[in-house]
């Protein structure tokens, strides 16, 4: 504002829609005719109210629509695993890293993919709480793949193959005599 | 971590599966990575062919039973052919010029071969009626009706053979009257008679006229002397004998007159004033003259025409004297080598003017190539009408020189075609601090030779610059640096020779580094000596870094198993021998290597005398206390195949002195002599590494491995079976073989064969044997496969208890607790028969193994052991397939490519040795046995290095654009945003 008027500082009047104050913007120049300065308080608080609430509610449903993305993105994960075949190779791996990688890395901006909405009119629990639960969806998915793809420890012979022989207590030697 | 293991483990059984089972290489791979050495063995017989001009050659035959033509000029092998180990050559003589004729296996065979090329012209088996020493006359200038027939005397019988197709002409039996043994086949020129000399019951002198026509007999002539003859009858001229008598101190010299037999004894101390101990009399044929060696010197004999013997010289006992040589005008010349210091001395004499050297020639000799042992002289005429000489000479190290005109022409280091054993040694490691401008050389020709490899790769390359690419990668200097190489594949190889020499050769291009003459195994005339066992000594790694690796000799002063040992202690580097330990008061029948090491790297080592006494080494009081505190948990066994007994034995608490131990019979195994004798026993390696103890089968299941090193295995046959093959009926044969535990005499498992036998060639690793034998019933070779698994562990399969810890897996096993084992076994057919088996090693033990079989045809067959897996079935699961187990096929494949040693044959292939390389993938191959054959195998492929003819510069290349195009893109776009904001 303070700049403004420097701007506008060869102007004579000017007038301030949003100004609510009842005095003239400048004391020595009247206001223009028909312009009346009449606090309406009532009319604004109604609807700005009106505005907020239309907004807390777009902003509600934008925020379940986030919530919502990680379900295509599921789906769409969900087909790309089955195009990748069940046996160990680049492009299933690859898939199967990114469907880990993907919901993980969507967990950790939670906060940055909510912010736009914050309001504290708004409610962003539930839509978090969905958010997470599909992302967690997501990573089960790729667990699941994982899983699928045998590359998951879950066998005793994943912790016993790095496990050294055992080591002997006695030693032998000896054969056929030399000659 | 268990993740990204199981992952690479995962990759890796991919990448294992998705191989063929061959790794063939291309033809112009040859020679990258393997060298092939051809060598034929210690030379017995040499026969030159000099006459004609051209190509001047020299026949010989030797120990190994090789028979070669070698080229005079150079020593190279013009072609060679190797007998096998029983056809050894007794005789060898060129007939009509054309033809080389061998005489083998005790005068029963006859070859003939054809001199420019070595292809067999004819062959004939003599059959004799009883043993008899073989001889053989090639008479030079006979014709019986337009043949020249071949004598040969063996087995009683005097054969005439054709010379120009093998046909027998006729045959005298000499055994049907009396039990005459020949000594001597006496062609006396111009007639047409055969004399044959000599010995019935070593009591009564006998010539033998025979006519060459029909073999008839014309004469026979006896005498009988009381005191009976000792060796040989040694003609001295037409109608005179020489012979040692039974006690040798009298010379009998033989006049045979008009039908009349006279003898005439001398005795030696007449001849020689002095000691006359162990007289002979030599080989050497020269006319008049005769030569007597005692224990201290040689004397040459004439014999005057009244029958008289005059000494005309005595040399030194270590001279050598070759035959006569016939000169042009009837005249005859031999040659003498004596031994000096560091060169030897070259005489040659003519039989008619003794006094004088007709030449004498002095030759530097490097002293590593001990005594000379035989020499063999040839004359060539000089342009000025006299006769020069050339001689070949045989060392005690078995190597062949050619000398003429007082050089060294060339030299053969045929002492490698008998390589006892073999171990290796790293190199030095590198030293830091290159010069800059070295650095710059090799970079700039490394550029060069990229480049030129880019062009090749681009097909841009003319056919020069073709060869240059061969070239570099055949002469690669890296591969032949005399340091530490970071994949590990540069080491040398350390072999030593029945000859009692040791060789280094590096691994890269097979050069010899060094080469000793030991000289605690150095025979003498007292003592035959000879090396039994090459063992790793000292190999630094930690402690002893300043120090060389070097490695232990076992030899043996004498014939009998009680005769002393003689030790010692080689520089790995240098062939320096640090010490000389022998000979040993003790004997030595098993060299047992512990896993014990001293603060100075030294591996302890345990030796075992005949009378079952452990003597150890070294001797310091620190190995004898690290000794002591194990000594509870050291074991021996022996195994005694004569009597068919297995007997295990432990370390008595008393001991005799402070390095020698007394021992103490904890077990022995029985097998019943009637029914089973041993004919193979198999270890492991023992320095084996193995990764891990669990087998992961279909599933995600686990099986464990008994890894036991204490671990023997045992193959018996019924006593009828042990003979050749088809010397007994299946149901006569048996074929039992066992695992048994060499600690307590436990037997792990045992298993019969019905109507099998043997030769078994077994090898044993991990936890699986796989051995090879004759089924008789299947008229087939057949190749088995037992794997032993540890029944105690296998219910270790909770995956939580395994994440905790909570499992008895790493814990150490005794043998004393009896762990249940359980085995499965495949049987399969196999087209060869076998010589010899093994498998690859690796470093850390992850790599898949190959057997490493050596056919008969003397070469190296790598064959997957995924085929020899005894859970092969016929119709796989989906699972079990995705394991990589084959289905079951009733016989193995042999795929042509899969021959290690691709074109190249490893004639009288004996052994075949792994050395694990540094990088995993890899493992090092060398064969021995007449010839020497090295390679590297990768049983997975190089999984883990980039292949030798990757092209780096193509890398660079494409990085460098790659760079570029970055860059020019980047440029672009950032004008491209410019542009944008200005709009």
């Amino acid at each position: 504002m303070e700049k403004g008027k420097g701007v506008m500082g060869s102007r004579k009047w000017a007038v301030e829609f949003t100004d609510n104050s009842s005095t003239p913007s400048t004391r020595d120049i009247p206001d223009p005719p028909g312009f009346t300065r009449v606090p309406h308080d009532q009319d604004d608080s109604t609807l700005s109210r009106q505005k907020k609430d239309a907004e807390a509610n777009w902003k509600s449903q934008k925020a379940w629509e986030v919530a919502q993305a990680p379900f295509k993105n599921l789906m769409m994960m969900g087909f790309m695993m089955w195009m990748a075949g069940s046996t160990v190779h680049l492009f299933s791996i690859g898939i199967t890293f990114s469907a880990l990688w993907q919901p993980l890395s969507a967990l950790q901006g939670v906060g940055k993919v909510f912010a736009p909405y914050k309001d504290s009119k708004v409610d962003l629990l539930a839509p978090k709480l969905l958010f997470i639960a599909l992302n967690l969806g997501g990573m089960l998915l790729g667990v699941w793949k994982l899983n699928a793809l045998g590359l998951l420890p879950t066998h005793a012979s994943d912790w016993v193959s790095s496990l050294p022989p055992a080591r002997e207590v006695e030693y032998s030697g000896g054969g056929i005599a030399l000659h | 971590m268990a993740m990204a293991i199981k992952l690479s483990l995962i990759l890796l059984l991919c990448l294992s599966s998705l191989l063929a089972p061959s790794f063939s290489l291309f033809e112009d791979q040859v020679g990258l990575m393997d060298w092939h050495q051809r060598y034929i063995g210690k030379v017995k017989h040499a026969v030159f062919h000099t006459q004609k001009a051209g190509r001047k050659r020299v026949l010989v035959s030797t120990e190994e039973n090789v028979i070669a033509s070698l080229d005079l000029r150079r020593g190279e092998i013009f072609w060679r052919h190797v007998l096998g180990p029983n056809d050894v050559v007794d005789k060898i003589d060129i007939a009509l010029g054309k033809y080389v004729i061998t005489l083998s296996s005790e005068g029963s065979i006859l070859r003939a071969w054809n001199l420019p090329d070595g292809q067999m012209v004819w062959e004939s088996f003599l059959s004799g009626s009883k043993y008899s020493k073989a001889l053989l006359t090639v008479p030079s200038n006979l014709k019986v009706d337009l043949d020249s027939p071949i004598f040969v005397y063996s087995g009683g019988c005097l054969h005439a053979i054709s010379s120009i197709d093998g046909e027998y002409l006729w045959k005298k039996d000499f055994a049907i009257e009396s039990s005459v043994d020949v000594h001597q086949l006496i062609l006396s020129g111009g007639s047409d008679v055969v004399h044959a000399v000599g010995v019935t019951d070593s009591s009564q002198f006998d010539t033998y006229e025979i006519d060459v026509k029909n073999g008839g007999l014309l004469k026979h002539t006896s005498a009988s002397f009381p005191g009976g003859v000792y060796g040989e009858i040694l003609p001295v001229s037409g109608d005179r004998f020489v012979v040692l008598d039974a006690s040798r101190s009298v010379v009998l010299l033989i006049t045979v007159n008009n039908g009349a037999t006279h003898l005439q004894q001398t005795h030696v101390s007449d001849l020689i004033h002095g000691s006359s101990e162990n007289t002979v009399i030599l080989p050497s044929k020269l006319s008049g003259i005769f030569s007597l060696r005692t224990d201290s010197c040689i004397v040459f004999v004439k014999v005057t025409d009244e029958g008289k013997l005059n000494v005309m010289e005595k040399v030194d006992k270590t001279v050598v004297v070759s035959d006569a040589l016939a000169l042009s005008e009837g005249e005859q010349a031999f040659a003498l080598v004596q031994q000096g210091d560091s060169k030897i001395e070259l005489s040659v004499r003519l039989v008619h003017d003794m006094s004088s050297n007709h030449l004498k020639e002095t030759v530097k000799m490097d002293h590593e190539r001990g005594f000379v042992h035989k020499i063999f002289i040839n004359n060539y005429v000089r342009t000025d009408r006299s006769h020069g000489f050339r001689a070949l000479i045989v060392m005690e190290d078995h190597s062949l020189l050619l000398l003429q005109q007082g050089e060294i022409v060339w030299t053969r280091d045929d002492g490698l075609a008998s390589v006892i054993d073999v171990t290796t040694s790293e190199l030095p490691v590198e030293k830091i601090g290159v010069s800059v401008a070295k650095v710059e050389h090799s970079l700039f020709e490394w550029l060069k030779g990229h480049m030129l490899k880019l062009k090749g790769t681009l097909m841009l390359a003319t056919p020069d610059e073709v060869a240059a690419i061969q070239q570099i990668r055949l002469q690669s200097s890296q591969k032949n640096k005399m340091t530490r190489d970071h994949n590990g594949f540069r080491k040398l190889l350390i072999l030593l020779t029945r000859a009692g020499k040791l060789y280094a050769l590096h691994t890269g291009n097979g050069r010899v580094v060094w080469s000793t003459l030991l000289q605690s195994l150095r025979t003498t005339s007292q003592q035959q000596c000879a090396g039994l066992k090459l063992r790793q000594w000292q190999v630094p790694h930690h402690h002893a870094l300043d120090n060389n690796p070097s490695v232990l000799v076992v030899g043996r002063c004498g014939l009998s198993l009680t005769s002393p040992s003689a030790l010692s202690i080689v520089d790995a580097y240098t062939g320096k021998e640090l010490q000389n330990l022998g000979p040993a008061e003790h004997s030595t029948v098993q060299v047992i290597t512990l896993p014990f090491r001293d603060s100075t790297e030294q591996q302890l080592h345990l030796l075992i005398d005949a009378d079952k006494r452990a003597h150890l080494y070294p001797t310091t009081p620190e190995a004898a206390s690290i000794f002591q505190r194990e000594s509870e948990n050291v074991y021996w066994y022996s195994v005694e195949s004569e009597a068919g007994i297995l007997r295990g034995y432990g370390v008595k608490k008393t001991h005799s002195s402070e390095y020698s131990f007394e021992a103490r019979n904890l077990w022995s195994i029985v097998f019943p002599a009637e029914s089973e004798k041993i004919i193979a026993t198999v270890t492991r390696k023992p320095n084996e590494v193995v990764h891990t103890q669990a087998k992961v089968i279909a599933d995600e299941d686990v099986m464990y491995k008994y890894i036991s090193k204490n671990m023997v295995f045992v193959a018996t046959v019924s006593p009828k079976a042990s003979g050749p093959i088809g010397s007994a009926t299946p149901d006569e044969s048996v074929l039992v073989v066992y695992l048994i535990d060499t600690v307590t005499g436990r037997i792990l498992h045992r298993m019969t064969h019905l109507g099998s036998q043997g030769p078994v060639h077994a090898v044993l690793s991990e936890n699986w044997v796989v051995y090879h034998y004759f089924n008789l019933r299947a008229h087939r070779y057949e190749m088995s496969v037992i794997e032993i698994y540890d029944q105690s562990r296998a219910e270790n399969k909770d995956v939580l208890k395994l994440i905790v810890g909570k499992h008895n897996l790493t814990t150490p096993v005794s043998s004393y607790s009896r762990p249940e084992v359980t085995t499965k076994s495949q049987s399969y057919f196999f087209t060869h028969s076998v010589k010899a088996i093994s498998v690859s090693s690796t470093a850390k033990g992850i790599t898949s193994k190959h057997l490493l079989i050596g056919t008969i045809g003397d070469q190296v067959l790598a064959l997957d052991k995924r085929f020899v897996d005894p859970r092969r079935s016929l119709n796989p699961t989906q699972a079990e397939k995705e394991e990589g187990l084959l289905p079951l096929t009733d016989a193995l494949p042999i795929i042509p490519q899969s021959y290690v040693t691709h074109a190249f044959k490893v004639e009288g292939l004996r052994g075949i040795e792994t050395i694990p390389a540094k990088l995993e993938s890899t493992s090092l191959v060398f064969a021995y046995g007449v010839d020497l054959f090295y390679t590297r195998i990768a049983p997975s492929k190089t999984y883990d290095s980039l292949t030798e003819d990757f092209n780096y510069a193509l890398l660079l290349l494409t990085i460098v654009a790659l760079v570029i195009a970055i860059f020019v893109t980047w440029v672009l776009s950032e004008r491209k945003d410019l542009q944008d904001k200005w709009r």
